[in-house]
């Protein structure tokens, strides 16, 4: 060989190993082999683990859309880095499910060749005892005494009796059992394929919606009715199923932890009458039990207080009267709520109020609840006048209301003090404007309905899965053989076994054959 | 029931103090071992005489690693009267443990595994009895030092950081899926402990074989690292269907009380990770080349991953299993 020149120069010696010249097809069924390898399987999980951990570290759009906004406010540089790799929907992003979708196709690539092997293993017979069993695990060898036949017919029903699967081959027995081992293994991994099929399809017909409800109204099952929906792909109106709960009641129950001064929350009920076609039933929600109405399940969310307030202008006529819900801001139910009074009044007004159940004053002067019982109800107002922006037809925010453009008229740097509510009480509003009245104090729930036809498909194939795992990962699959020689009345035999993956008991299992196979001959010997 | 909860610390304490006792003796065992080893091959050996100080300690080491001791029952594996006395220690350890996590029990009047401190007294209970349990079966107690010094330092972890007082039951946590999720859970974390355990055995033990290296002379006495990882693989297959179990469970609790089966929660990503970690586990171990080193590393990233997910998911990431029971100021 000349160092000099390289190696594939045109007059040079074919030294190295020739590849097979690969056409188009030729290329794929190796792509193919590939991708159905066991390496690529077991890369592949790997990658899926590592894959999920991102969608760990910030929060997801599913799960938790407002921690996506707070991200965003929190770093807007890195978030449109973030967003563009679709760090933010990482289980729908296009990198996860590229993972996700090539090892379902190398599994239903891999398992499709197994089944049918296992099909025709299923019905084959145990195969012909091997020449040398000195080679193979557990050898043993015994001898006995009587006729061969009869002999090996005892071999053959002690086999039996542990299960084998048994064929005679002259003059040895070869036995196999455990092909449960291969069928779990199977069921196993078509179950996951079914759970992918189920969440994929199916999936696109689920819908949820969750919607407040305060103690004496009422919520229709119509899709206007919710506060938020999200509907799957294929989802149509006319699927919702017709039915209406109303809140009857909310009770919770709390205690006080001595220790740090929280409140703890025992029991959370709602008292709910629900009317669908069947007719009219009264049902407890609580948080680990949800209601079934129909094809859908009504779970219990949140809770917390809409106190009623009453708005009347100069005259006394009421303008505004209905529960608001407070949002609840701590742990002793400090809530946040908004009044929109855009028609009635002189001017459109809107109302920026806290609630606190068990008021206090702190030494600052600030009010503060002690726990989240109403044993000293207090709402407090702050009152602005202006634009409320609702007249052009844009949907706002019921919960939120924007003060730029408006004016403080009590509270802040208005120079006029807060309104402060009791029970009961009701104070003049500025300007002469009118009053505002805290009339009574319901409770409202939030309540989140789903309906999923995919949980029953997902439930059985879970379990079957379960099923699978158990008998693939403990269940041997074996092979015992029992080879038999005559020599001068006397029967010289032979055991030895094989296995089918992992196998710790085969060996004890061989002993265990000669042992059990002794006490049948001595058994009919001495009959 | 204020006594019963003291009892149940002075007994968490106790034990703590009677593990690190028993991991004191375990280590001196090992330790015991690695001198015990030259001195019983030395019979063979004899009969080279006249042979040079270094050659003659070349071939006392080749020997001892042809001539293995199995440890069997009887563990004369080398092990020392250390073990013996360990072992009896780490039994009344676990008494004491166990008396610990039923007295706190029975003052809380619910199962005691609710928050991130009773999750903990409650797992390391489990890990240290699936080990006693385990001699059952075959003879581990050389992983007695490992089983021991990690308790004890969970156990100090645990009650240092995350100990609450008892409290009652919040509504989420009201549901006979508290009892089935948790329990699987922790047991299926004791088993993944112990097959890391083995897992780690059986790297030093492969490194021993290689190159006969001169420190930790006790390894010889072990099982050899064929053995060990076909050990740690039996207990990990265990621990991987009771994790199957405990994702299942939990999603079928998770539908009960948040609505929906599976969410993408923060625990549930971890959950998912752990179990992908150790199908692939499984599945090297059918895998050509993937078998000895490859497959205790992904037993022991696997089981770090339980640790993270206990630890770090349940403190300092944000999601809907947020049970630890900590006192943390309101988003």
């Amino acid at each position: 060989m000349e160092p000099l020149r390289p190696s594939d120069h045109h007059d040079s010696k074919r030294e190295s190993i020739t590849q097979p010249k690969l056409n188009a097809v030729g290329w794929l069924r190796f792509g193919w082999r590939q991708l159905t390898s066991m390496r690529t399987a077991l890369v592949l999980l790997l990658l899926l683990a590592v894959a999920a951990i991102p969608g760990s570290l910030v929060p997801q759009r599913s799960a938790d859309p407002n921690g996506v906004i707070r991200f965003k406010r929190n770093n807007p540089d890195l978030f449109p880095i973030l967003d563009g790799l679709q760090l933010f929907d990482t289980y729908s992003s296009a990198w996860f499910s590229a993972i996700y979708l090539l090892l379902f196709i190398s599994l239903i690539g891999c398992v499709i060749p197994r089944t049918l092997h296992h099909w025709r293993a299923l019905r084959a017979a145990p195969p012909a005892t091997p020449a040398r069993l000195n080679r193979l695990v557990g050898f043993t060898e015994r001898q006995a005494e009587g006729r061969l036949d009869d002999v090996l017919d005892d071999g053959e029903r002690v086999l039996r009796r542990q299960g084998y699967r048994v064929v005679r081959y002259g003059d040895s027995i070869s036995a196999e059992r455990g092909y449960i081992r291969e069928t779990g293994n199977l069921v196993f991994h078509f179950s996951l394929v079914l759970v992918l099929i189920a969440v994929g399809f199916l999936g696109g017909f689920r819908y949820y919606g969750q919607r407040v409800i305060v103690e004496g109204q009422t919520f229709t099952n119509q899709l206007t009715s919710y506060d938020s929906f999200s509907p799957g792909r294929f989802f149509d109106e006319s699927r919702l199923d017709p039915f209406s709960i109303r809140l009857d009641e909310f009770v919770p129950v709390y205690d006080l932890d001595t220790s740090t001064g929280f409140p703890i929350a025992l029991d959370y009920t709602a008292a709910v009458t629900i009317v669908e076609q069947g007719g009219e039933r009264e049902e407890e929600i609580k948080v680990n039990q949800p209601v079934g109405i129909g094809s859908t399940t009504t779970y219990l969310l949140g809770n917390g207080f809409a106190p009623w307030i009453t708005v009347r202008d100069a005259d006394g006529t009421a303008v505004f009267s209905q529960p608001v819900p407070f949002l609840p801001q701590d742990s002793n139910l400090t809530s946040l709520g908004i009044i929109k009074v855009p028609d009635g009044l002189d001017q459109q007004v809107g109302l920026i109020g806290f609630f606190y159940p068990s008021a206090a004053q702190l030494e600052s002067g600030a009010l503060t609840s002690l726990f989240p019982e109403p044993d000293q109800p207090v709402v407090t107002l702050n009152a602005f006048v202006g634009d409320l922006g609702i007249n052009d037809g844009v949907p706002r925010n019921v919960y939120a209301l924007d003060t730029e453009s408006l004016t403080q008229l009590t509270g802040g740097d208005s120079g006029e003090e807060s309104i402060i509510l009791g029970m009961g009480d009701s104070a003049q509003l500025p300007a002469g404007l009118g009053s505002v009245e805290f009339t009574s104090l319901p409770r409202f729930v939030s309540v989140e309905i789903h309906h999923d036809p995919t949980q029953a498909v997902v439930l059985v194939a879970a379990l079957l899965a379960l099923a699978g795992l158990l008998t693939s990962l403990f269940v041997p699959r074996r092979r015992l053989w029992v080879a038999a020689a005559a020599r001068d009345g006397v029967v010289d035999l032979q055991y030895a076994g094989l296995s089918r993956g992992d196998d710790p008991g085969l060996e004890a299992a061989v002993s265990q054959l000669a042992q059990q196979h002794e006490q049948a001959i001595s058994g009919r010997t001495s009959r | 029931m204020d006594n019963l909860v003291s009892l149940s610390v002075v007994a968490v304490y106790s034990a703590m103090g009677v593990y690190t006792v028993a991991f004191l003796l375990f280590t001196l065992d090992l330790a015991k071992r690695s001198t015990e080893v030259p001195q019983r091959t030395q019979a063979p050996v004899g009969a080279s005489v006249g042979a040079s100080a270094p050659a003659e300690a070349l071939e006392q080491t080749e020997l001892s690693r042809t001539e293995l001791p199995r440890a069997d029952s009887e563990g004369l594996g080398g092990a020392t009267r250390f073990q013996r006395a360990a072992f009896a220690l780490t039994i009344l350890g676990w008494v004491l443990h166990f008396a610990a996590v039923v007295f706190r029990g029975i003052a809380a009047q619910r199962v005691p595994w609710v928050n991130l401190f009773e999750f903990g007294l409650v797992a390391t209970a489990m890990g240290v009895g699936v080990f006693l349990l385990a001699q059952l079966w075959k003879d581990l107690r050389f992983l007695g030092a490992y089983i021991t010094g990690f308790t004890v330092l969970s156990l100090g972890i645990v009650t240092v950081n995350y100990y609450v007082d008892v409290v009652p039951l919040p509504p989420a946590l009201q549901s006979a899926w508290l009892v089935i999720h948790v329990l699987v859970a922790s047991l299926a974390t004791a088993f993944f402990a112990l097959g890391a355990g083995l897992s780690v055995v059986q790297l030093l033990r492969y490194r021993r074989e290689a190159r006969a290296v001169a420190g930790l002379r006790f390894l010889d006495t072990l099982p050899g690292s064929a053995t060990l990882e076909s050990l740690a693989y039996r207990i990990n297959i265990v621990g991987f269907v009771l994790w199957t179990f405990t994702l299942i469970a939990g999603a079928i609790w998770a539908e009960r009380s948040w609505g929906r089966y599976w969410g993408w929660d923060t625990k549930e990503v971890w959950t998912f990770i752990i179990w992908t970690l150790f199908a692939g586990y499984i599945h090297a171990r059918a895998t050509r080349g993937w078998r000895g080193d490859r497959s205790a590393w992904l037993a022991i990233v696997g089981f770090s991953a339980i640790i993270f997910n206990y630890t770090v998911v349940n403190t300092m990431f944000t999601g809907l299993h947020s049970y630890s029971g900590l006192v943390t100021t309101p988003s």
